[in-house]
């Protein structure tokens, strides 16, 4: 599965629209990473925690949105955006949507 | 009054701390951003929609993230700042630490995969909160563009 943000791809045309693909992820840490951040906080730099979080929790979003682009016959989603939101103290929610699309080799 | 006094003590020391610990992170992080980006020069990091059609190219989206904390010596500053108005300094630096070095993390995976570009790079920026917690992620993602071996 071929996942892009790009709108137009060089050498292929799409041949059918299948609509918006989309996939959502909300976690948050456990109170021991919540506490060696905030220690952190007085002194700055990254939160390395907070990071492979957030990026595993993009991950797994992704992965959602592909299983529903497979689930309607795409073999590409097109125009892919993120977006985070931090919904609540220590949970943020990562959104993952794009345009699921059938591709041919022009 | 003596509590008072210790308490305003336990302020300055954080104060101190956060200013000699903050600084000398940001100092490294510094450069350590620009012998990476400088290693990293090669790659050609695009904002524009419409890739190249000089070759045929394997796409694949890349991504950094970086989750970036303030020190208590720049939220001090910062709020002492607000009360006046103007360039909020201390958190222009941070945040332009964390852009780049997302950045420097996209186009790292991006020379894993061989790419020749990365395409349409967009960020995104967010405030992670957590009871006192000041954060933000910066999070850069594009299309990297890989030159296909077969048809070149």
């Amino acid at each position: 599965m071929l996942v892009s943000n790009l709108e137009f791809l060089p050498g292929r045309s799409v041949v059918r629209h299948l609509g918006l693909v989309q996939g959502s992820s909300v976690r948050s840490k456990h109170v021991g990473r919540d506490i060696a951040a905030s220690f952190k906080n007085f002194f700055g730099g990254e939160l390395r925690g907070y990071t492979e979080l957030l990026s595993d929790s993009r991950e797994e979003a992704t992965e959602r949105m592909l299983s529903q682009a497979k689930s309607v016959g795409a073999n590409a989603v097109l125009n892919v955006r993120y977006s985070t939101s931090s919904i609540a103290a220590g949970a943020a929610e990562i959104f993952v949507y794009g345009t699921a699309v059938e591709l041919q080799d022009d | 009054m003596t509590s008072l006094l210790v308490q305003a003590l336990g302020v300055v020391a954080l104060l101190v701390l956060g200013y000699l610990f903050g600084r000398v992170a940001e100092r490294r992080h510094f450069k350590r951003i620009v012998k990476r980006e400088a290693e990293t020069q090669h790659l050609p990091v695009v904002a524009s929609r419409y890739p190249p059609k000089d070759r045929a190219y394997k796409q694949q989206l890349v991504s950094g993230n970086v989750v970036i904390a303030s020190d208590y010596f720049k939220t001090f500053l910062a709020s002492l700042i607000n009360i006046f108005g103007g360039r909020v300094t201390p958190f222009e630096s941070l945040l332009d630490r964390a852009r780049r070095e997302s950045v420097l993390r996209m186009k790292q995976q991006a020379i894993g995969v061989n790419a020749a570009y990365v395409f349409n790079i967009k960020f995104e920026t967010t405030r992670i909160a957590s009871g006192r917690l000041g954060a933000m992620e910066v999070l850069a993602y594009g299309t990297a563009m890989i030159p296909s071996q077969d048809l070149s």
